[in-house]
């Protein structure tokens, strides 16, 4: 079976670019072209080409080790971190080169990143949100109130944390964790939101609350998510790019991947014949 | 294998004679196994050296327990008689220690001992904490391994000869500062300062090792640099093991003796300036003991119960560090 994909993806290699037919196509916020990334000899990513439209959720799906939390990676640069991560090809955000033009810690202050694990830091929950625009600058405390204030509402949690605020982070629920991360990641005023299977440490409940605000929070940032869950990119994403070992074999409108992939393997993949 | 050899048992004596041959050749074995091994419970092979082995780690642990009982019940006996003799007041806060004339009184070996520590922790701290960053966050391949070696030596060298580097080299330095010999509270601090550098760097070090990535991973998600997310998220969530290591290095210097006695001039008086000599408590025991007779060895021996309520309160300290991190 593997081998049977092997040689499939090798003898197709799809570059589909979404496009919404009749409809003028939403401009891109990012891009990646002819990207190739290895890891020493492995190669993590063949030569993909995707275009992120502004404010939109774009959903990457695939099964374990196919290459989408790479690509995540790779869109602001903490694949840096990884030794002998070598990137070929480039990444753009608004049409500049992520890794000749601009600045990896310029380029993450644009591109927020919410991990798999909710990550708060070991202190209060206010200075959790305040980290960011703190280490921007902004000194003033009635600044940072708003800040944080407008943060957490955005990460739909004011509410239920108001009154603790000078908490330790770390005590909270793990939802309210991914939450709170969440705001930390909005507190810097990012572009666009990256999150890497942002919900699947979590229980339905946080789960549900999550999705919902994924909804929202494309209003104002275009968000691209990686995911497990089939139903979760079904149900909140508006494009979706399937991976297969390294490479994207489909991409385009959700609906479509979903209901009329044109390959069979994605066909196969959306049907849970694999993965 | 054991119930064929029981049926072939019941076999032969429900056949009796009929069949003497076979059964009676297997009867010897199978008796002795068969017949009892339903009832007794099958003995463990490894229970004997189990044993043996938990009565001597066992004796191991009480012979170290042993050696700290003895050594309080050593000080206590031999040290707080003295103290009730002399006064407990006259004693910890008498200022003239002049055993020749029946004064005992430490409070500048008090003083100078935290004088002198405190000292340490100014010159040992900021650079040892530093350099554990360094070591931890920064130091990339052979510069890294080579200075971890670099101070695993440190921690090697024995404290005499910390005390000839000080006398030979740190004195004659903090002579040229002022007025006086050199032998200061200035070079003791230095000295000890240095000696304190190995226990600090390892074990903040290792704190710092200790912090999760995804602290870190997150800080620069957020968009900041390698220095900042160290020294705002990283640092801090070691704040605990960096404490301990404060306070491990603490009780380091101030149970320090033999580099101490080398450039601290050793007068027992309170010092008025960092140039000034000083006399610490480890330093007041160690001059005096091959001498002293009397109540003059029991005063010394009392400034050990002194020195060892103090060591008594570092290590206090330290487990309350220790909880309070185990907490978060």
């Amino acid at each position: 079976m593997t081998s049977f994909l092997k040689e499939l993806a090798n003898e197709m290699s799809v570059t589909a670019v979404a496009e919404v037919p009749g409809a003028a196509p939403a401009p891109a916020k990012m891009a990646v072209e002819h990207l190739n990334l290895f890891y020493g000899d492995f190669q993590g990513l063949r030569d993909v080409n995707l275009t992120f439209p502004e404010n939109q959720v774009t959903a990457l799906i695939g099964p374990s080790g196919c290459g989408k939390s790479t690509l995540l990676k790779t869109l602001n640069r903490m694949n840096d971190l990884v030794e002998g991560c070598r990137v070929e090809g480039s990444v753009l955000l608004d049409g500049a080169d992520a890794y000749r033009t601009l600045d990896a810690t310029d380029l993450r202050r644009r591109v927020g990143m919410v991990f798999q694990q909710p990550n708060p830091f070991p202190m209060s929950i206010y200075d959790n949100v305040a980290f960011g625009p703190r280490s921007h600058g902004v000194r003033a405390k009635a600044d940072l109130d708003v800040i944080v204030e407008e943060s957490l509402r955005a990460a739909a949690i004011w509410d239920e944390l108001k009154d603790r605020l000078k908490k330790n982070a770390l005590g909270l629920s793990g939802g309210q964790q991914q939450r709170l991360c969440i705001a930390r990641a909005l507190a810097v005023q990012p572009e666009v939101l990256l999150l890497d299977e942002s919900t699947s440490a979590l229980d339905p409940i946080s789960t549900a609350k999550i999705e919902e605000l994924i909804g929202q929070l494309k209003e104002r940032y275009t968000v691209i998510m990686v995911t497990h869950n089939m139903l979760q990119a079904l149900r909140i994403s508006d494009k979706t790019a399937f991976f297969l070992l390294g490479e994207v074999v489909e991409a385009g409108d959700t609906d479509t991947i979903f209901s009329a992939p044109i390959d069979p393997r994605t066909a196969d993949y959306v049907a849970g014949r694999f993965g | 294998m054991l119930f064929s050899l029981l049926s072939e048992l019941s076999a032969g004596a429900a056949g009796g004679p009929g069949a003497p041959g076979a059964p009676a050749a297997g009867a010897p074995g199978g008796a002795a196994s068969g017949t009892p091994a339903p009832v007794r419970a099958p003995k463990r092979p490894h229970a004997l050296r189990e044993g043996v082995a938990r009565v001597l780690f066992a004796t191991a642990a009480a012979l170290s327990i042993a050696a700290v009982a003895l050594i309080c019940l050593f000080l206590l006996v031999n040290g707080v008689p003295a103290m009730a003799k002399i006064g407990l007041p006259e004693f910890l806060f008498g200022m003239t220690w002049r055993p020749a004339n029946d004064l005992f009184g430490i409070f500048p070996m008090i003083v100078g001992s935290l004088y002198v520590t405190a000292g340490a922790i100014v010159v040992g701290v900021p650079g040892g904490l530093l350099t554990a960053v360094y070591l931890s966050r920064f130091a990339r391949g052979r510069v890294g391994s080579f200075l971890r070696s670099g101070v695993e030596l440190l921690a090697g060298i024995p404290s005499v000869v910390y005390g000839f580097f000080g006398l030979v080299v740190i004195v004659p330095f903090v002579r040229l500062l002022g007025p006086g010999t050199g032998l200061s509270v200035l070079a003791a601090s230095l000295i000890l300062g240095i000696m304190i550098l190995p226990t600090i760097i390892t074990v903040a070090q290792s704190a710092l090792d200790a912090v999760p990535a995804r602290y870190y991973e997150g800080a620069l998600a957020l968009g900041v640099d390698h220095e900042h997310a160290v020294f705002k998220v990283v640092a801090p969530a070691a704040a605990s093991g960096i404490m301990a290591a404060i306070v491990l290095g603490l009780g380091r210097a101030i149970g320090e003796t033999m580099a101490v006695v080398m450039v601290a001039g050793n007068m027992p008086i309170i010092p008025d300036s960092l140039l000034s000599g000083v006399r610490t408590m480890t330093a007041n025991i160690v001059l005096e003991m091959g001498y002293a007779a009397d109540l003059h060895r029991e005063a010394l021996i009392a400034t050990g119960v002194v020195l060892f309520v103090f060591v008594l309160l570092t290590t206090m300290l330290l487990s309350v560090i220790r909880k309070r991190g185990e907490a978060r």
